[in-house]
């Protein structure tokens, strides 16, 4: 879809500007990019090449690399069942098959009021709440069909208390200048300047 | 192990090897002669350790473990088994994996034959798979740019083209994708890996996963001849030429280490294209009817004999000396030609028909005493770890593409410090120390500056366009290297200014060499970054007003040398400035072109045309018929580059072989055997039968080439350097005086692009419509003051000309400069370069 927007633009060179290399900001503008249109659009990818200095093949050598960095438009709201063998055991198979069903979609699709976008997923570390799913990356536990019926009704209701995907990144969260970890020049001259030593540490090792 | 220890000795199968400190086992073993198979390893690359086929058994005193070979640096008292059960069923796995997902379509793969994978599959591989699912899916061949093709089934992820693109080329436009296991190398969505050096990626690939367009499907490698060769560019840049049924189908690049590190750029590489051209001159041309008849007064060129062209041009060259006396004969070009071609030509010239009016460069280039006079530099003395080199030259991305990989490797591996000395911004200046951007035509005073370390700024706190304390800086970190090398790369920064400010700046920055006199300082040099192939060898050989085949003057080698030719030059001639004017100006009566365009290529284009027009008889020996031989009474079809043989002279006076792979087309003749038999047809018999008789004789007649026998050219991988020199460079003391800039305008930067209206690389199918579209660059402050917006179309103009352009901003242009493209095949800057003046100045009218 776009660039960076001119508020998101401001946000970009402030987490630019809390590392030592402008190009350790890739994966945070990732995520803003994302917050800001849903996927990371490839308009977006060219504007963050310029933001911290690779070329665009480099940032897209890394958004490709992360599968919850989306390269396309998706719904809403991203349902991801997990697959995992504990799931499978305890029934993900037919909880996907019945989530397809209902949605109309296959896995990996999204339904044509553009709301939700379905996904099968590998283990999701929730295996003691099996069969699980994640919506925008919350968990629900134990989900049957019926608890999957009345979440799909809440998410196109809006009445679920989800934010609509993207809106994960900590991007945003302002850190004070007290708390910065201070930023070394590149060239390795010096300790950083987040390293506090022991004060006994003075000569020993190196 | 004491640091002081400068061998590591390890053992590779039983065999004791002397390593060096930090070299891989691979390298290691492989000096000793033992192959360690490998895909993703590259001597002039990181690295990585993707392929795991150098897998071997590695003992490093913990007992023998499968290791990496190419990741795994020597220690003292290693042992090394490349041939144990254990590595052997490792590279067998390997193998195994590698082809999991390659289709085995090697009957149809381009590089079948020559392939390492097929090749270690053969030799070290399962011979059978286990594999019976289904590989993955790529769509087929797509363009990753205008010369190369990826078919990503085929790849097998070494990072040898990623990480040639990154690490050597800087452009990385290439990248892994979706990594994991659908991990395949690709561009960003419309963004082509738009880079002078992606053939390097084909050459380097080890699979037939990238091929490029010109070579695809052409040949298979069993029905290729090739010789080892030196491509003719100012670098020598070593390769070798492939051909198959007497047609040159492929360069390939050598690894030498003193030059090219194996690398070429694309349009060196794909070069071989124009030389293959249908439009190439099969026959000689005389003027004559449309009918075909040859007639002196003839609106046509019409085709003829040998015999007859030749009998004509020693008539014309006859009646001129005996008219107007030697001096009405002159000769212009041969920077493109062998050093023996060059040799006879001079001799011809100098020797025979006695006039030195004969220069090799079109007023593009430098002064001949300066290049000669000026202590010679090498590539690798530049790219000494901790030296410096002051930049200042055109681009070298631009105009010496193996040398900006040389000088990038070195400033980013090696510390070297760049110091740019330039009127703009370079490929090179993200990675300089210092970047002296000066206004046009005042490098001299920045210069002085930058030596004498007496920065007196005045009220504007500048010298030249440079703040005082950048200056102030760049001196000091000079000064701070002075024990290590300093090597200047010097050239024309810019063909709208005349040569003079370069050369008084190479003078300042000559008084570094007494300054460092003291001790045993390396000192100063100087790399002469001049345009055309074999310009050097060109001047070597005499092919410049004034000198003498090997660095003589006519004054000082004349006596010398007469006793040898008989007879040199009276007194000296011009150069190509002074030829042309004295061209149109009716002094000359029959100009040689030997390879040259000046219409072209000689910055005052009025000039040559005006001196086309009035010599009584244009001879010109060339490839094609461009628009300068087009002009001419009589044409002389030549060999070209792997049709000829001879010795080939580079920017450090490096001496290597030329060979031939092909024949010639048509009757095309080397220039050497043209200029032989024309002198004989002047009663002067040379007794040259081959170049290599023609060598025999300069290395008599020539004092820098003495003892530079062709057994010592060939037994030296890298070929040999002439060093010599017996020319002094004495500049005058005059200070050409820069007119003041006036703040309504731009001044003017000219320089070459890669892609440009050369002759070959408009031949090129391949290469012709890859130049960039022509642009005024201007600083992006520039656009309030002269009141236009990016990307518009103005009317440019100078007090010779002007033309409409596209204006566009551009951050490396320093305030008050614009630069636009010397050579561009849609628009020529030439109409707005007063060729009189010091530096061009330039308004662009709005409204």
């Amino acid at each position: 879809m776009a660039r960076l927007s001119p508020a998101n633009l401001m946000v970009a060179h402030e987490i630019i500007g809390r590392y030592p290399v402008p190009r350790s900001a890739l994966i945070p503008l990732l995520h803003l990019a994302q917050e800001q249109d849903g996927y990371v659009a490839e308009d977006s990818m060219a504007h963050i090449a310029e933001l911290v200095g690779v070329t665009p093949a480099e940032v897209m050598g890394t958004c490709s690399f992360y599968e919850m960095l989306k390269r396309a438009p998706v719904g809403d709201y991203m349902v991801n069942i997990c697959h995992g063998i504990s799931c499978h055991l305890l029934g993900a198979s037919e909880l996907i098959h019945h989530a397809e069903s209902i949605l109309g979609v296959k896995s990996g699709r999204t339904t044509e009021d553009g709301k939700i976008t379905l996904e099968a997923v590998e283990c999701i570390a929730a295996c003691t709440e099996a069969p699980c799913l994640q919506v925008n990356y919350r968990y629900r536990n134990r989900v049957t069909a019926e608890d999957f019926d009345q979440l799909v009704g809440e998410l196109r209701a809006g009445s679920a208390g989800v934010a609509p995907h993207g809106n994960l990144a900590k991007v945003r969260q302002h850190v004070s200048e007290d708390r910065w970890a201070g930023v070394s020049p590149p060239d390795g001259q010096g300790e950083p300047p987040w390293m506090t030593r022991n004060p006994s540490d003075d000569g020993v090792g190196s | 192990m004491s640091e002081s220890e400068t061998v590591v000795n390890i053992t590779v199968n039983g065999q004791a090897v002397e390593a060096v400190p930090g070299e891989w086992v691979i390298a290691a073993a492989e000096r000793a002669g033992v192959y360690i198979p490998h895909f993703c390893y590259h001597p002039r690359m990181n690295s990585v350790g993707m392929c795991r086929m150098c897998i071997v058994d590695i003992d490093a005193g913990r007992g023998p473990a499968l290791q990496p070979s190419c990741m795994v640096a020597v220690s003292e008292g290693m042992v090394v088994d490349t041939t144990s059960e254990q590595t052997r069923k490792a590279q067998d796995g390997v193998l195994e994996f590698l082809l999991l997902n390659h289709p085995l379509d090697c009957p149809v793969c381009d590089k079948g034959g020559e392939c390492p994978l097929q090749d270690q599959t053969m030799a070290y591989g399962p011979g059978e798979s286990r594999f019976i699912e289904e590989k993955r899916h790529f769509e087929k061949p797509i363009p990753v740019n205008d010369l190369v093709y990826l078919d990503r089934e085929r790849c097998i992820l070494c990072d040898r083209c990623t990480r040639f693109a990154d690490e050597v080329a800087g452009d990385p436009l290439i990248t892994f994708q979706d990594r994991g296991d659908q991990t395949q190398v690709n561009t960003f969505p419309d963004l082509p890996f738009s880079s002078y050096f992606s053939g390097n990626t084909v050459q380097i690939c080890p699979v037939g996963a990238l091929t490029a367009v010109p070579y695809r499907f052409k040949a298979r490698p069993w029905d290729l001849t090739e010789v080892e060769s030196t491509y003719p560019n100012p670098m020598g840049d070593r390769v070798v030429v492939q051909a198959s049924r007497d047609q040159v189908l492929r360069y390939q690049g050598v690894d030498s280490d003193a030059v090219n590190w194996g690398w070429l750029t694309d349009k060196d590489r794909f070069s071989f294209e124009a030389n293959a051209s249908e439009l190439r001159l099969r026959s000689p041309l005389v003027r004559g009817t449309p009918l075909g008849r040859p007639d002196p007064g003839g609106s046509e060129l019409v085709e003829t004999s040998w015999r007859q062209a030749l009998t004509q041009a020693a008539h014309t060259i006859r009646a001129a000396v005996e008219g107007k006396g030697p001096q009405s004969v002159a000769v212009l070009g041969g920077a493109r030609l062998t050093n023996e071609d060059q040799y006879v030509w001079a001799r011809l010239a100098k020797g025979v028909i006695g006039t030195d009016h004969v220069d090799a460069q079109l007023d593009d280039g430098l002064p001949a005493d300066a290049v000669l006079g000026l202590p010679r530099a090498t590539i690798n003395r530049a790219c000494t770890p901790g030296g410096t080199v002051i930049l200042m030259a055109p681009d070298p991305k631009e105009e010496q593409g193996t040398l900006y990989l040389r000088l990038r490797h070195a400033v980013v591996s090696d510390g070297v410090q760049l110091i740019e000395l330039t009127p703009r911004a370079s490929a090179l200046s993200h990675l300089a120390a210092h970047r002296l951007h000066h206004r046009p035509g005042e490098a001299a005073a920045v210069a002085a500056a930058l030596v004498g370390g007496d920065i007196d700024a005045g009220p504007d706190g500048e010298i030249g366009g440079v703040p005082a304390e950048a200056l102030a800086a760049a001196a000091a970190a000079l000064a701070e290297r002075a024990d290590q090398p300093i090597t200047v790369i010097l050239g024309r920064t810019s063909l709208a200014e005349a040569a003079g400010p370069t050369v008084e700046a190479a003078a300042e920055l000559m008084k570094l060499a007494k300054l460092l006199a003291a001790g045993s300082r390396p000192g100063i040099a100087f790399l002469p970054a001049l345009h055309r192939g074999n310009v050097l060898g060109a001047l070597d050989m005499g092919l410049a007003p004034g000198l003498l085949p090997g660095r003589v003057t006519l004054a000082d080698g004349g006596s010398a040398l007469a006793e040898l030719w008989g007879s040199v030059p009276a007194a000296s001639g011009a150069d190509a400035r002074g030829i042309l004017k004295a061209a149109a100006d009716g002094e000359i009566d029959v100009l040689i072109l030997l390879g040259a365009d000046p219409l072209g290529d000689v910055p005052d284009r009025k000039a040559a045309e005006s001196a086309l027009d009035r010599v009584d008889t244009v001879i010109a020996s060339d490839l094609f018929l461009h628009q300068s031989a087009a002009q001419a009474d009589i044409v002389l079809p030549a060999a070209g580059f792997g049709e000829r043989r001879g010795t080939h002279t580079n920017m450090e006076g490096r001496i290597t072989r030329e060979r031939q792979v092909v024949t010639p087309p048509g009757t095309a003749r080397a220039d050497w055997a043209i200029a032989s038999e024309l002198a004989r047809l002047l009663d002067a018999e040379f007794g040259f039968a081959s170049p290599e008789e023609v060598w025999g004789e300069i290395v008599r007649a020539a004092p820098s080439h003495r003892n530079l026998s062709l057994e010592a050219i060939d037994t030296e991988t890298d070929g040999v350097v002439a060093a010599d020199s017996s020319i002094t460079f004495s500049p005058t003391e005059d200070v050409t005086s820069v007119p003041h800039f006036d703040a309504y305008s731009l001044r003017l930067v000219s320089s070459r692009r890669m892609y440009d209206r050369g002759t070959l690389v408009q031949h090129a199918p391949s290469l012709a419509g890859l130049a960039n579209a022509a642009v005024l660059a201007v600083n992006p402050y520039d656009f309030q003051r002269v009141g236009v917006d990016p990307g518009t179309e103005v009317q440019v103009v100078s007090h010779v000309g002007e033309m409409s352009v596209p204006v566009a901003a551009a951050s490396g242009v320093p305030r008050g400069t614009a630069v636009l493209g010397f050579n561009h095949p849609d628009l020529d800057v030439r109409v707005l370069i007063d060729p009189d003046a010091v530096v061009t100045d330039l308004r662009i009218q709005t409204g």
